[in-house]
């Protein structure tokens, strides 16, 4: 008796603390990268980061508004082209679950989602630049949208499959049509999750270089023009931290920081979106 | 065809306005004399893929009266009800023969709008499903739906509602709050007010009490008892208790067929069926 129980205790102490070394690992890089991160970037950041043009190689100071303007613009096109479509299709495929066409969109979308983003960039190039024998915003908010059209589908199709069957069955008899009862019943149970995957969307295309290279290109000067290229935050912080300026490698740094600082908050802002969703339907 | 017993006999209550001398209505059909019918279901069947699940039932639902469907789980008691407004559309495989007439009009007729239908056929679910919105905009769902849009109209008929739910008293000065907040009872009876609020002839009820407590189940069964004078209620109940409480008329169910139908006192005292008999005096089910 008394030598299970000691062999039970050892192996359930072993297992925890198993299970808390795994947590700790886990962990461990997200620390690292936050503290290295945070320990070059905050030293070189200040107002002027935000509100100042970069200055040109030898000078000091400046700061980089136009990338943080640039990525709002590039990150708010990608929204404007995949939200209304990832929505309207991912309504569908939670309305139409077992149609061929709604197998084929939940193949296409998974797909698409492990696309790499490099190849997404090329497809922008291919489709926004070469047409038109010039990099622009459009371009590079193409090929954000892309990358968050998958994620968007399928987010909105799982909160509307989350939404209890009886609301909508509540909905249809009071004599609404059945695209009645998606538009004011079930989409608008579903909208907080909905909106915190769009974020978690958002916050993950925010941090996209790759497909930027060769769509949105990059600027050195202030532009909200979206036919011609726009500086982003990421490029920005790619191209100054392979230069061999120090100055310039310390404005990375800071970049890099604010671009943490931006996805955090959107992730927060996600989850509390979420909790809020929880608490609309607990009974 | 499945046998349908029919019990006659005394009502026990008082009959209502529209008595009609005994033996003028044709038995098969109407076997209550002194009431006239709001439903009438003939020789309905429902089929689930090739699984029967409602045998041949043929009966009439009399106007301004509860009547219940008792029976054993997956009699067909709640496919039945499910019937009446056309919910069982929405089931795949679903196939149904015969015939359903409400209020003068066969709800299966090509020319039969089902959106229309609900509106004149209401229900209240099992559970209580309130949206996840105001207490106001639950209960205008069902008049915006018909075109209401004017503010005072649509206070007025909320209002009106929630007092016919009972439930008047207990929110009006927070119907502009979440439905959510709401207790079980509450919640069903404000499902009973959103159902109402667009004037049905027919309120179908699908076991309304089973997720209640037994003041909360009171209550809805006083209302039942209140509402029937301007409403036709169809109600699902496992309970027997409650089917002899607030029902004029008992249909007993039995693997999907109709075993007897009648004044609900007759069933509980005097059932025709041997089926019935086991059943109410709790041999099997």
């Amino acid at each position: 008796m008394t030598r299970t129980s000691l062999r039970r205790r050892v192996v359930s102490g072993a297992v925890v603390s198993l299970c808390a070394a795994s947590v700790v690992l886990a962990l461990i890089p997200l620390g690292l990268i936050l503290f290295f991160t945070l320990r070059q970037g905050l030293p070189a950041l200040n107002l002027a980061f935000f509100t100042r043009m970069p200055k040109p190689v030898g000078e000091a100071g400046g700061g980089m508004a136009n990338a943080i303007a640039g990525t709002a613009i590039l990150v708010g096109l990608a929204a404007g082209f995949a939200v209304p479509i990832g929505i309207v299709a991912g309504i569908h495929l939670a309305e139409y679950r077992k149609t061929r066409l709604a197998s084929a969109v939940r193949f296409a979308a998974d797909v698409l989602n492990g696309v790499p983003s490099i190849v997404v960039g090329l497809f922008a190039y291919t489709a926004a630049v070469l047409p038109f024998n010039r990099f622009s915003a459009i371009a590079g908010g193409l090929a954000l949208g892309i990358m968050m059209l998958p994620i968007i589908v399928r987010t909105t199709e799982e909160l509307l499959n989350l939404v209890p069957e009886t609301l909508r069955d509540g909905a249809l008899a009071l004599g609404a049509t059945r695209a009645r009862a998606v538009f004011t019943v079930i989409l608008p149970a579903a909208l907080p999750g909905i909106i915190s995957g769009i974020l978690v969307a958002l916050a993950r295309v925010a941090g996209e270089t790759a497909p930027l290279l060769f769509t949105s290109f990059n600027n050195r000067f202030w532009s909200t023009r979206l036919d011609r290229p726009i500086a982003s935050l990421t490029v920005q912080v790619y191209s100054y931290a392979i230069s061999p300026y120090d100055d310039w490698n310390r404005q990375a740094w800071a970049g890099a920081t604010v671009l943490i600082g931006a996805i955090l908050l959107f992730s927060l802002l996600a989850r509390a979106m979420t909790r809020r969703l929880e608490g609309m339907h607990r009974p | 065809m499945p046998e349908v017993r029919i019990a006659t006999g005394l009502r026990p209550r008082a009959p209502g306005p529209s008595a009609a001398p005994p033996g003028t209505a044709s038995a098969a059909l109407v076997p209550h004399v002194a009431d006239e019918p709001m439903v009438r279901i003939e020789q309905l069947s429902l089929h689930y893929g090739q699984k029967p699940a409602l045998r041949g039932i043929t009966m009439s639902i009399p106007k301004n009266r509860v009547t219940a469907f008792i029976g054993p789980s997956g009699c067909g008691k709640t496919t039945l009800l499910r019937c009446l407004n056309r919910m069982n559309d929405l089931v795949e495989g679903v196939r149904i023969t015969g015939r359903i007439v409400i209020g003068g009009r066969d709800i299966h007729d090509p020319s039969m709008d089902v959106t229309g239908l609900r509106k004149h056929v209401g229900m209240v679910f099992q559970k209580s499903n309130p949206f996840p919105k105001s207490i106001y905009d639950n209960v205008a769902y069902g008049p915006r739906i018909v075109g209401a849009r004017s503010r005072s109209d649509l206070d007025a008929t909320v209002e009106r509602s929630l007092r016919a739910a009972a439930l008047w008293d207990e929110v009006s000065d927070r119907v502009h709050e979440s439905a959510l907040r709401l207790s079980g009872g509450q919640q069903q009876r404000l499902c009973i007010a959103r159902a109402i609020a667009v004037e049905p002839d027919v309120l179908l009820m699908d076991e309304p009490c089973s997720a209640l407590d037994p003041i909360a189940t009171a209550k809805i069964e006083e209302l039942m008892e209140e509402l029937k004078s301007r409403y036709t209620i169809v109600v699902v109940t496992h309970n027997m208790q409650q089917a002899a409480r607030v029902s004029d008329h008992t249909g007993f169910l039995l693997l999907g067929e109709l075993v007897e139908f009648g004044e609900t006192a007759t069933i509980f005292t005097t059932p025709r069926d041997r089926r019935t008999e086991d059943y109410i005096t709790g041999r099997f089910g």
